[in-house]
């Protein structure tokens, strides 16, 4: 009999729930018993409930079984061997219905690939997009990325390919990529898998726009939480040098392209595109006022495309496709797809890639499963912490940025964090003035004591102190941060706040108030 | 004492030396200290500014700006737990409070040789609250979890 294949994922969210006790139980039962097996450290599929998720090949494709713990193992091995049925086993992966009603588009290799296998990476179809795109001059690749509508996936949404031409048109002898997976949101991960589970791709697109843009440099600012990401990262990017993927002439083009990882230090507001810069240089992470553009005098005063792990990792697939291909899912101006992250209190999360357009109800219950403690959704926080709040009656909004946006919400990353009924929204209110007031860089004034001011009159209005003229004084302050702050850090915090006030106002006293 | 002192000046400048061609090289040096001696002394405040042709202030500020980096020893064992909306969603504001209680110490406290601190996402939002155990992440995890999990380091210490 030949060696069982089998899959235990490395991903950290499988790490966390004991995917390596589970990988060590396997390999010793097959040797305790004399079985013979192949284990694959895969990434993760994303259906974090089943994790850890072990998967087996057989002739019809992985059959999944999970969560399998470690002491579950044993008894996994008796029904293999014998062929029996096992309570955990969810047949095949692929026809598990929450991974079925995907669109994988940037996801489509992740956790069914071991992420640092070259070979494996390349047998599904990885570095097609930048086979095509060493064949093409520089305005082809920005035209491509141009026509398939993809915009910025870490919150702004701003369209990828005018960035990309920005840095071409621009004069200079050095010019550089920045990736920024400094991925701090709450309820957000997706970057995090694609830089553990598939760090290729990361290359592949980072490579792409380096060609794209006549740069010769690329660096990954990545989260110090993440230690995992940065490890795979450094490993990948060493194999692709060794392999021609990196270097000084990619895959015998004369073209060069190198690669370094810088491990950030723990501040939120590095995620801004200008913070993260600064911190790069070896500053402190201020935020810089713009202008100057970034694309135009950005890391080291030097033109620097700077987009998210997800928009660099989507370039991949739209260049090996085609922009068509691309732009052919999606609604309105938000072209493609988005893995939208399902997080916090429902049944079933995890990475759900799917074309923009589907409603905020149908990721939430047809994927979501509803809440984890089974009890009624009352807010969900889309795009992190300076997203709104959505009460039930804006579930049925479609996921588009645009629709998001007349709401005075955002898509932003994907996230989407899901509260039962038991949430107190004046402290999740609370909560986002006193997230800003930690993280704030202090370079602007309605920020750094905005933030501050924001605590303390939220907590005056739970104490019902002077309600009325605080919630006035809250909005006031709220007003000041959207339209004075310099970046997204002081400017958005006021989402949170203001949607919990305007959606949940019971929490805020306002029934107590006629009394 | 002094020897080693010296060790440790030895392997500061060891550090200086390899980062000394690299741009924007501060943030990686810093991390190069602290993951070698487990934080920043001030003594070594000096050498990095010299070696970096920058003020000592300038590099007292970028190390306290940033919350990943300490200025003194932590506690031989460090328990972060994430404070960040997906965690709260599923209940790490009570997993809190019981760990305060637990360890007899708040947030940044420390109770005898474990350090009590927050975090703010560790990306594994779909299965909170989530904890990391010095380099260990733990998702799922309940108050008698936690419980275990402190038994079993008073057990191994």
């Amino acid at each position: 009999m030949s060696a069982i294949k089998l899959y235990v994922p490395r991903d950290s969210a499988a790490l966390a729930l004991g995917a390596d006790d589970t990988a060590a139980t396997l390999a010793a039962e097959a040797a305790r018993r004399g079985v013979a097996i192949e284990l694959v450290r895969n990434g993760s599929r994303g259906l974090f409930w089943l994790e850890p998720l072990v998967e087996v090949q057989t002739a019809q494709g992985r059959v999944a079984y999970g969560p399998v713990a470690a002491e579950d193992v044993a008894a996994l091995f008796d029904t293999l061997l014998a062929g029996a049925e096992h309570p955990l086993c969810h047949g095949l992966t692929d026809d598990i219905p929450y991974l079925k009603q995907q669109e994988r588009l940037t996801f489509a290799r992740v956790g069914i690939t071991d992420p640092l296998s070259l070979a494996d990476y390349q047998a599904h179809e990885g570095f097609a997009g930048l086979r095509k795109a060493l064949a093409l001059s520089s305005s082809d690749i920005v035209q491509t990325v141009l026509d398939s509508g993809l915009r910025g996936r870490g919150g702004a949404a701003f369209p990828a390919g005018i960035k990309w031409r920005t840095v071409a048109q621009a004069q200079a002898a050095q010019k550089y990529v920045v990736c920024n997976a400094d991925e701090g949101d709450s309820g957000t991960f997706s970057d995090r898998m694609v830089l553990e589970d598939d760090p290729y791709m990361l290359i592949e697109g980072m490579t792409i726009a380096g060609l794209a843009v006549g740069a010769s440099e690329g660096y990954i600012y990545i989260r110090s939480e993440y230690p995992h990401a940065v490890a795979v990262m450094n490993q990948a990017i060493a194999l692709a040098t060794a392999a021609g993927f990196l270097g000084d002439d990619i895959l015998g083009s004369g073209r060069a392209f190198r690669l370094q990882v810088r491990k950030a230090a723990g501040a939120y507001v590095c995620g801004e595109e200008t913070a993260m810069l600064e911190s790069i240089e070896g500053k402190r992470g201020v935020v810089r006022a713009k202008p100057p553009l970034p694309a135009l005098a950005g890391l080291f005063g030097q033109p620097t495309v700077i987009n998210n792990v997800i928009t660099l990792a989507t370039v991949p697939v739209i260049l090996a496709r085609g922009a068509a291909f691309y732009a052919g899912y999606g609604m309105g101006r938000s072209r493609g797809t988005l893995p939208f992250q399902l997080a916090g209190n429902l049944q079933y999360g995890g990475l759900v890639e799917k074309a923009f357009g589907l409603t905020l109800r149908e990721l939430l219950h047809d994927f979501g499963g509803g809440s984890a403690t089974g009890r009624p959704i009352r807010a969900v926080q889309v795009g992190g912490p300076l997203g709104a709040y959505l009460p039930e009656s804006q579930f049925d909004t479609p996921l588009d940025y645009e629709a998001f946006a007349a709401l005075g919400a955002v898509v932003g990353h994907g996230g989407v964090v899901a509260f039962d009924d038991r949430v107190d929204m004046a402290e999740q209110a609370r909560y986002a003035m006193e997230f800003c007031a930690i993280e704030s860089c202090g370079k602007c004034t309605p920020c750094r004591i905005g933030s501050t001011r924001g605590v303390e009159v939220i907590q005056r209005i739970q104490q019902n102190e002077n309600r009325p003229q605080q919630i006035h004084l809250l909005r006031d302050l709220c007003d000041t941060m959207l339209h004075g702050s310099l970046c997204a850090m002081g400017g958005m915090t006021p989402y949170p706040v203001l949607s919990a006030l305007n959606h949940f106002p019971e929490d805020f006293g306002a029934n107590d108030a006629a009394e | 004492m002094t020897t080693q002192q010296d060790l440790a000046r030895t392997q500061v400048q060891a550090i200086l030396q390899a980062h000394q061609q690299q741009a924007g090289a501060l943030l990686p040096i810093l991390h190069a200290v602290q993951d070698t001696l487990g934080y920043i002394p001030d003594w070594a405040v000096a050498d990095i500014a010299q070696a970096q042709n920058q003020s000592r202030a300038e590099v007292h500020g970028v190390i306290t700006f940033y919350h990943h980096f300490r200025t003194s020893p932590p506690a031989a064992h460090t328990l972060q737990i994430c404070q960040a909306e997906a965690c709260q969603a599923r209940g790490s504001r009570e997993l809190t409070a019981h760990a305060e209680q637990a360890l007899g110490c708040s947030l940044h406290g420390r109770s005898g040789d474990i350090g009590l601190e927050p975090v703010y996402c560790l990306g594994l939002c779909a299965t909170g609250p989530n904890i990391q155990l010095d380099d260990k992440m733990l998702s799922r995890v309940d108050a008698g979890k936690l419980d275990r999990v402190l038994a079993g380091l008073k057990e191994a210490s």
